[in-house]
């Protein structure tokens, strides 16, 4: 499975390293990441991908919403094809 | 994937309200027909369980998985008049809160198709379930019901334009709140996944899944990125947000249908708004270029914008159908709110924008002395642009008992707050006490 991984929220030092940890542990193959300041907020965005029999959707939601709240960092995850389905003809 | 495209998808959820509006599952019951009432009820309590399990689960599943608000779970069947009317019954009202259980059973809010088409005349069934509506609707939590009185091939039923005044009047009488589950149309459409209106036609399949979108204020954004320009630019721009959106609604009724094992029937790419800051057609036709709606010249801009919302979404899915437009309700829409608030916006003017809107006189309040005869005159008008211009119309209109001009009636939640607007008080009473049948208009002998 392919989702898209987004993060915002204030900048502080070891924001990549923490989530890309947890996708770590959570055994997600990075397969694409970008990240930028906008004024003081850190945005970042990471495609994803997986196993699907190794792990399902909604465990991966938990996981990352539970880094969330640890980190005061606002994550979302969602399936990539939406965003195939609008943006490609 | 370029990550321009990713933050401008979950911009458009996040910040510009993008959403389904609803999946509405329709399921047909004509395999309940009893004449034994209770065992009707029962069939079509079990079909409806059986068949919509899963539809909530499967609806906040694609929620959390794709990021995207599914607002509302819906069902809609087959008329029920045309259901009970193999039964003895001598009202319709138990049929009705067989639904609402269903309905809670599964977990949604609400549930169309306590409705009758009576366009060209009334069966018994049609006669009965007519005469039951206020009861049903003050018994039920989650029922509702339409009317259709008219169409362009059959002309309009005066007997049941008249009718309906009473009914309306009736049900205001318990409670003016009731009056939002109940829509009197003409050419009402067999997919329509959009309450009150909702009905699983009888041309449709035995189940399917129809997708209802709504992003009014996606194409408010996109608007605005083209300030000062031509109004071909305006129209192109339409095109292109209302092609995204309704691709979005493609795909996620595509799933759901998949999940759950049924036939995917239509996307209806509507704008439909919410009383939501920045949820607002009025909205649109105002980055258009109006002061406010109800300005003239508004519904030259509704007709470009609900005509580009077609051209761009229609290439964008397999199947179009429903309303498949821009809606325009009051009481659900806070430009609109505010328009006729500052009485910028009167119901002539919405009458006026009836005939190149999606639909019709929706969600509109009117003073608790409006007469049955008067709110008859308003669904004799809207059927009759209904009928000429070959399209949908529908009246929504709430009788605010006790209130008047300068009051207003409050719905909670998406159906917002409707302002009392004034009615011009001359009275079509001989009109439409004449009763009989408006005949089929002369461009009805197409063949």
């Amino acid at each position: 499975m392919k989702a898209i991984i987004t993060v915002v929220g204030q900048d502080q030092v070891g924001i990549v390293a923490t989530v890309a940890n947890e996708l770590a542990e959570l055994n997600i193959n990075i397969i694409d990441i970008s990240q930028t300041l906008m004024a003081q907020n850190f945005t970042m965005m990471l495609a994803g991908e997986w196993d699907d029999h190794a792990l399902n959707f909604a465990t991966a939601q938990t996981a990352l919403t539970a880094l969330a709240t640890k980190t005061g960092l606002t994550i979302h995850i969602q399936r990539q094809a939406v965003f195939d389905a609008i943006q490609k003809l | 994937m370029e990550s321009k495209s990713i933050l401008e998808t979950i911009q458009m959820v996040a910040e510009e309200n993008l959403d389904i509006r609803t999946i509405t599952m329709g399921i047909s019951l004509f395999d309940c027909i009893d004449s034994d009432g209770k065992r009707a009820r029962q069939k079509i309590y079990d079909k409806i369980t059986t068949s919509a399990r899963d539809l909530v689960t499967v609806a906040d599943q694609i929620q959390s998985e794709y990021g995207i608000p599914i607002v509302n779970k819906r069902i809609a069947v087959t008329p029920i008049a045309m259901v009970a009317a193999a039964s003895a019954d001598h009202d319709y009202v138990a049929y009705a809160k067989t639904l609402d259980q269903a309905a809670a059973a599964i977990g949604i809010d609400l549930i169309g198709g306590f409705s009758a088409l009576v366009q060209k005349g009334c069966q018994s069934g049609d006669d009965k379930l007519i005469a039951s509506i206020p009861e049903a609707l003050a018994s039920t939590k989650r029922v509702c019901s339409s009317v259709n009185v008219g169409s362009t091939r059959a002309g309009i039923n005066l007997d049941a334009v008249g009718r309906m005044g009473h009914i309306i009047k009736e049900l205001a009488a318990t409670d003016p709140v009731n009056c939002m589950s109940l829509v009197v149309f003409a050419n009402a459409v067999d997919d329509n996944p959009f309450m009150a209106g909702a009905f699983h036609g009888v041309g449709e399949a035995d189940r399917v899944i129809n997708v209802g979108i709504s992003g009014p204020g996606v194409v408010k954004r996109a608007l605005e990125a083209v300030r000062g320009q031509t109004i071909d630019v305006v129209s192109e721009q339409i095109k292109k947000t209302a092609f995204k959106v309704t691709r979005m609604g493609q795909f996620v009724g595509t799933i759901a249908a998949e999940r759950l094992g049924v036939p995917f029937g239509i996307v209806d790419l509507s704008l439909a708004p919410t009383p939501n800051e920045g949820d607002s057609v009025a909205e649109i036709l105002e980055e258009i270029g109006l002061e406010s709606v109800g300005a003239p010249g508004t519904t030259a801009a509704l007709a470009l914008l609900n005509d580009a919302v077609k051209k761009g979404g229609v290439m964008a899915c397999e199947h179009v159908g429903g309303l498949s437009g821009a809606f325009i309700p009051v009481s659900e829409d806070a430009e609109m709110i505010r328009a006729v608030s500052t009485g910028r916006l009167n119901i002539e003017k919405l009458e006026a924008m009836t005939a190149v809107c999606s639909v019709g006189l929706d969600m509109i309040a009117v003073p608790g002395t409006t007469t049955a005869a008067t709110i008859s005159g308003l669904i004799a008008d809207e059927a009759a642009i209904g009928m000429i211009n070959n399209k949908t119309t529908a009246v929504r209109v709430i009788p605010a008992v006790g209130k008047d001009v300068g009051d207003s009636v409050e719905f909670g939640g998406l159906f917002g707050r409707a302002p009392v607007m004034a009615i011009n008080p001359s009275q079509p009473t001989t009109f439409i006490q004449r009763g009989g049948h408006i005949p089929a208009p002369i461009h009805s002998f197409k063949n």
